[in-house]
């Protein structure tokens, strides 16, 4: 870190972070390479492929487009926020038993726009689902099974919604 | 290439005021940021040429939706989220709600603006279309004072507007007087999400006693900036939609457009399927009989 740039301080899976960073680093960037939180990943790096995505004050984003000194006061969830005490989210457990991960790279970001939906729609329908997830890209063409998780999540009763999952 | 975060600056004024007074102090030196997704883009691929930049994501005065009895108000940084959430927008402004809706994917439009859709000037925008039909005015702010002009006249060229070096977009006006009228949009792209219109299409038109009183139609991506189509508008308003009208029209729209061929599509494919697209609309105009 270097102390020549301003203090940019947000919260990240329930932590107070602070960061010395340019201004104009990506919050991805940021994520990674500041805080280690190695979860989210870089595919496209243009908003597309939503392997970066996060939850930033409850709404999805591509962390690859947010230039950090905008995330500055947030609220932001990544996929090592998920998991509670040790115990994997349903999603995950979800995406486990489903089959819906493959080579894994695609996977933080799925699960993080699966959660989205599932805040604010506990019970999506298969399109839903497609909608919701639709700025994700699987390269192992493994579309079907990860809806499915989703499904598969979504039909449990327990769904942790935004305001347990989620930092405030 | 890389981009350099080092490279550039980035400030948060944090106010309309103090942001419009470094556009006054400084004329042509900032280049304002919002929700990011076209910026980050070229910033990431080491393109972005701007090198001082300042955020208006988080100004409340300019992230906004205000409802009076004859308009929508919509604030600059609003969010295609915020008016694909918006009942008035769904009520009154549905072709706006349904593009909103186009927009990139989920994460795109929980940040990408719709004054950022204006000011970035693709010929390909995704509001546009919708806002030209609704004669959606544009206010503009200065330390000088704010106008308005007529969306019709704010783009003059590809990635050209009106705004001066110390403007702002500040709000787009909608008068909501277009419940009777029929109305029409469709996006033709490689996929549903993500893609950028090969041709978009918006419409609506006001039937009275089985003929066309009002219409307006307007696209994206048959020009160098989104425009209406008023050689086709005029070839349809002021008689019944018959076979021959149809006609007319699409010849009239086939002479007034000038698509390019590009990455996307081709020019001759966008002519084919924007006469495609408006003869679909006139045909449910015809179809459906007077309201």
């Amino acid at each position: 870190m270097n102390a020549g740039w301003p203090a940019i301080e947000f919260v990240v899976n329930g932590e107070t972070r602070n960061v010395h960073v340019p201004p104009m680093k990506r919050l991805l960037d940021v994520l990674r390479e500041d805080l280690h939180l190695t979860g989210s990943k870089e595919g496209c790096g243009e908003g597309e492929c939503g392997s970066c995505s996060v939850r930033m004050n409850g709404e999805l984003v591509n962390s690859c487009l947010v230039p950090v000194l905008q995330a500055q006061g947030a609220c932001i969830q990544t996929v090592e926020g998920l998991a509670c005490d040790g115990e994997l989210h349903p999603l995950q457990q979800a995406f486990l038993h489903c089959g819906g991960a493959q080579c894994g790279i695609c996977t933080p970001g799925m699960l993080m726009a699966a959660a989205q939906l599932l805040a604010n729609n506990p019970r999506p329908t298969v399109a839903e689902i497609r909608e919701g997830l639709a700025g994700n890209l699987c390269r192992c063409t493994g579309f079907k099974r990860i809806f499915d998780s989703v499904l598969s999540a979504a039909a449990q009763t327990e769904i942790p919604m935004a305001s347990e999952t989620h930092a405030r | 290439m890389r981009g350099n975060a080092e490279a550039h600056e980035l400030i948060a004024p944090g106010s309309l005021d103090a942001a419009l007074d470094l556009l006054a102090d400084e004329p042509g030196e900032w280049t304002p940021i919002a929700g990011g997704t076209e910026l980050m883009v070229a910033h990431a691929a080491g393109g972005l040429n701007a090198k001082r930049l300042m955020s208006l994501w988080g100004i409340p005065a300019l992230r906004f939706i205000e409802t009076t009895p004859g308009n929508i108000v919509i604030g600059a940084c609003t969010t295609f989220r915020d008016l694909r959430d918006n009942g008035a927008v769904a009520d009154d402004l549905h072709l706006l709600a349904k593009a909103a809706s186009w927009i990139g994917s989920i994460a795109n439009q929980s940040r990408a603006t719709v004054g950022g859709n204006l000011v970035n000037g693709s010929p390909a925008a995704d509001s546009s279309p919708a806002l030209l039909v609704y004669d959606a005015e544009i206010e503009l702010a200065s330390v000088r004072g704010k106008r308005r002009v007529p969306y019709t006249e704010f783009h003059t060229g590809y990635k050209r507007t009106v705004l001066e070096k110390d403007e702002l977009v500040y709000a787009i006006h909608l008068p909501r007087r277009f419940a009777r009228h029929r109305q029409y949009l469709r996006k033709v792209g490689t996929r549903r999400a993500m893609a950028i219109s090969k041709v978009a299409l918006a419409a609506n038109a006001l039937i009275e006693d089985g003929s066309v009183r009002e219409i307006r139609l307007a696209a994206a991506s048959l020009a160098a900036f989104p425009a209406r189509l008023y050689r086709a508008e005029d070839a349809v308003c002021g008689g019944a939609v018959s076979p021959e009208v149809i006609q007319a029209a699409r010849r009239a729209l086939l002479a007034e457009v000038v698509p390019i061929d590009d990455i996307r599509s081709t020019a001759d494919y966008r002519k084919c399927v924007a006469a495609n697209l408006l003869e679909e609309f006139l045909v449910s105009l015809k179809t459906e009989g007077p309201q």
